[in-house]
């Protein structure tokens, strides 16, 4: 059994338990405040606190975790559903206008620090979680897009690929019946390591405001408003911090034991 | 070998430092006070922003009459003044040798200059309805100067203390917004754009001298950078401290004192008044009982600040309380949405500009509305937007702000003011004060004024913003209240 592997399956599972769970159930609800019982340190009735407003912070986590997850993951599809394509045509067009034009264009977005894009594409669009989407959608991308071109031309140069084109097939089929799946493994782990940086980055925009808007709860933002009280009551910080540290380090675990899993160069070694 | 022992070493160390900082301190006459809002330029006579008061006020620039520390109206460069029988003329006799800090002399004709200018058709002052009554300023001699009134003004030497009305010369117009020259008792040094602006002391000044000799205005709109900055005493004073939640802490440190005072600054949950559903009294009603003030008060501001009926300072004499009236009532909120024909609430956009009682308040006040069934959309402005989209573009259904202007109930006179209150009504009362001198009578229309915009449920009125100072614990003389924005220095110094 890989450690990392099975502990980083089990945050994430974790987190993505109680989003699930958050549709159907919360220990209170989210949206009213009781500033009667605001600040309270966890107890048996609150497990992990109550907020300044008196919200219970175990339901903000699961509905953050909700709001973060979703994000991050529709960002990671935007970024997949476009930048795989997009690398799948640079690769079989390499050397061509039509491989400049797209990896070029991967370049431009690239020069941009990915969190700078975001701020400027929320603050240009105002803000909101649908915003954030499409700002860390984008500059997923080139991620993917130069990820499977990369494995897609190393690919091309293979037998089974030459066989393909022999028997006919057209480049785009090629692309999607041979080279796609020979990329899965690669996506994947990417795709976990993206999808960590997402829930990173919808961190970074709801802490500067960009994120989704209150009342939707957002760990980022929680974090920012906790950050005057950390001297009064530490947990208000603490506990929307540590959310975000143990789903990233669960993604990323998970995304590293996923590849000691899958690539088949590293398989039989121990690790 | 000799050897020192660590604790030695430490010991002479701080006896070092010890006697440094008593040598520093025994002849201390600097300061560095903080703000939370940096002006955005330092001409006070055009532009509403209150942050530039804040810094020059009393400290660079002066006016005839000037606000004493109580909000009462005592003589700044006018010693004194004589009013005429029918109240239309004001003999204003100024104080001799007063000089502007570049050393030209303040006399008659700068005032003329100052008044004609604020007052004039292409003027660009944010408070032109000050001077709106002034039919014609003349110069009598040097020293004295003749205003003519169109109309009797019970409140003209009040207009007159406003940092809108303050003199200025013009040999130095041009350059007012970089480097502003006044006639006060500090004079402008440097503004290191986006940190802070030094202020030194005007050897020439005509007053009494002010204890320091110089201070560092700093700006810092991050509250937590504001808790750091004032804990590790890189700042001797933060005057409108951002963050109520930190006030305890303060208080309980002996090296700190906090000061509570109280602000002009009625905070209200504006209404847009003409946009539906808010055009229906009903649904303003509606929205007044279902607003929990204390809630919003202890969740948004720690406690600090004073429940409010109506757009009135509640320290000020003629307050009336009318709390009660928009008391706490969700039931009775829910049959009144019914009545306007609402049963089942509306969806309305709230803006919320950065003060952490607009940010806060505003997910209180979100919450409490959805309790009877009216929704909102929040959105976050900064206050570039909030004043574009906002205030002069009439764009929202509600919105929190706090109105620091002192005495500006006048304000739902103004049918194109940002939340479009239109009552001839209400506009009659105000000429009528406008032109009333007697004091039990304005003290009569002014509680008319409130009770009816109270009556009529503008706005939601939720408090009076408290104003915290944190300030070392031994400086003296700081301002308490705020009865004008302002950080008066010229009372200030250090104990010991």
């Amino acid at each position: 059994m890989r450690l990392s592997l099975a502990l980083g399956a089990t945050l994430t599972s974790l987190f993505v338990g109680a989003a699930l769970l958050s549709f159907i159930w919360t220990p209170y609800g989210i949206t009213g405040v009781n500033i009667a019982a605001r600040l309270h340190s966890p107890d048996m009735s609150n497990l992990l606190g109550t907020d300044h407003f008196g919200r219970d912070l175990l339901s903000m986590i699961m509905v953050g975790a909700r709001t973060s997850i979703a994000v991050a993951l529709i960002a990671v599809g935007l970024g997949m559903g476009l930048g795989v394509p997009l690398g799948l045509t640079a690769a079989a067009r390499a050397g061509g206008w039509l491989d400049e034009i797209v990896m070029r264009g991967n370049d431009l977005i690239f020069a941009f620090p990915s969190l700078v894009i975001a701020i400027l594409i929320t603050a240009v669009f105002g803000p909101g979680a649908v915003n954030a989407i499409i700002a860390i959608g984008i500059f997923n991308i080139p991620v993917f897009a130069r990820l499977t071109r990369g494995g897609a031309l190393s690919l091309w140069q293979r037998d089974f690929i030459l066989a393909a084109r022999v028997a006919g097939k057209s480049a785009a089929r090629i692309s999607v019946e041979h080279i796609l799946p020979n990329l899965a493994n690669l996506l994947i782990v990417q795709g976990t390591i993206q999808f960590s940086l997402g829930i990173l980055a919808e961190a970074g925009l709801s802490y500067v405001g960009l994120g989704a808007q209150p009342p939707i709860p957002s760990w980022g933002r929680m974090l920012a408003d906790a950050q005057t009280m950390v001297a009064i009551a530490p947990h208000v910080a603490v506990i929307p911090g540590m959310a975000i540290v143990l789903m990233v380090l669960g993604l990323n675990l998970l995304g590293d034991g996923l590849r000691d899993a899958l690539d088949p160069r590293l398989r039989g070694r121990k690790p | 070998m000799k050897r020192r022992t660590p604790t030695a070493t430490l010991a002479r160390a701080f006896g070092v430092t010890l006697a440094l900082a008593t040598a520093a301190h025994a002849q201390q006459t600097d300061l560095t006070i903080a703000l939370q809002l940096e002006p955005p330029h330092l001409d006070p006579t055009s532009a509403a922003a209150g942050a530039i008061d804040s810094v020059l006020y009393a400290n660079v620039f002066e006016g005839l009459t000037r606000f004493a520390p109580d909000g009462s109206v005592i003589p700044a460069l006018a010693t004194n003044w004589e009013i005429s029988a029918d109240g239309l003329t004001y003999t204003f006799h100024l104080h001799p040798g007063v000089t502007f800090h570049d050393g030209t002399t303040m006399d008659a004709e700068d005032v003329k200059f100052s008044l004609d200018r604020a007052r004039a058709d292409d003027s660009v002052n944010a408070q032109k309805a000050l001077f709106a009554d002034i039919a014609d300023v003349t110069v009598t001699d040097a020293q004295t100067v003749t205003i003519t009134l169109a109309q009797p003004n019970g409140a003209f030497l009040f207009n007159l203390a406003w940092g809108d009305a303050v003199i200025v010369a013009p040999e130095s117009i041009d350059n007012i917004k970089t480097a502003p020259i006044g006639t006060g008792p500090f004079r402008f040094d440097n503004w290191r754009q986006g940190d802070q602006i030094t202020l030194t002391e005007y050897p020439g000044y005509w007053g009494d001298k002010p204890a320091l000799t110089s201070a560092t205005f700093k700006f810092i709109s991050d509250p937590t950078a504001a808790f750091a900055a004032m804990m590790a005493q890189d700042i001797d004073a933060f005057a409108g401290f951002p963050a109520p939640e930190n006030l305890p802490q303060f208080e309980a440190d002996p090296r700190f004192q906090v000061l509570v005072g109280s602000t002009e600054g009625e905070t209200i949950l504006a209404m847009n008044n003409k946009q539906p559903p808010f055009d229906d009294p009903k649904v303003r009603e509606a929205v007044a009982h279902a607003i929990n003030r204390q809630d919003v008060i202890d969740g948004a501001m720690f406690g600090l600040g004073t429940p409010i009926g109506t757009h009135f300072a509640p320290h000020n004499p003629d307050y009336v309380d009318l709390t009660a009236q928009s008391a706490y009532d969700p039931e009775l909120s829910l049959r009144l949405l019914s009545d306007a024909g609402l049963p089942d609430g509306f969806t309305t956009t709230l803006k919320l500009p950065p003060p952490s009682y607009a940010r806060r308040g505003g997910e209180i006040i979100a919450a409490q509305l959805r309790e009877v069934g009216i929704q909102t959309e929040i959105t976050n402005l900064e206050w570039a937007q909030w004043l574009e989209e906002v205030f002069r573009g009439h764009d929202f259904g509600l919105t929190i702000v706090s109105h620091t202007e002192p005495m500006d109930i006048n304000i739902y006179a103004r049918p194109d003011y940002y939340f479009q209150y239109d009552n001839p009504a209400f506009q009659d009362l105000m000429t009528t004060l406008n032109t009333t001198t007697d004091a039990a009578a304005r003290s009569d229309l002014l509680r008319q004024a409130q009770t009816m915009i109270a009556d009529d449920y503008v706005n939601g009125y939720l408090f009076q913003l408290a104003y915290p100072t944190v300030a070392d614990a031994r400086l003296r003389g700081l301002w308490l209240n705020q009865p004008t924005q302002a950080t008066d220095l010229t009372g200030v110094s250090w104990a010991e």
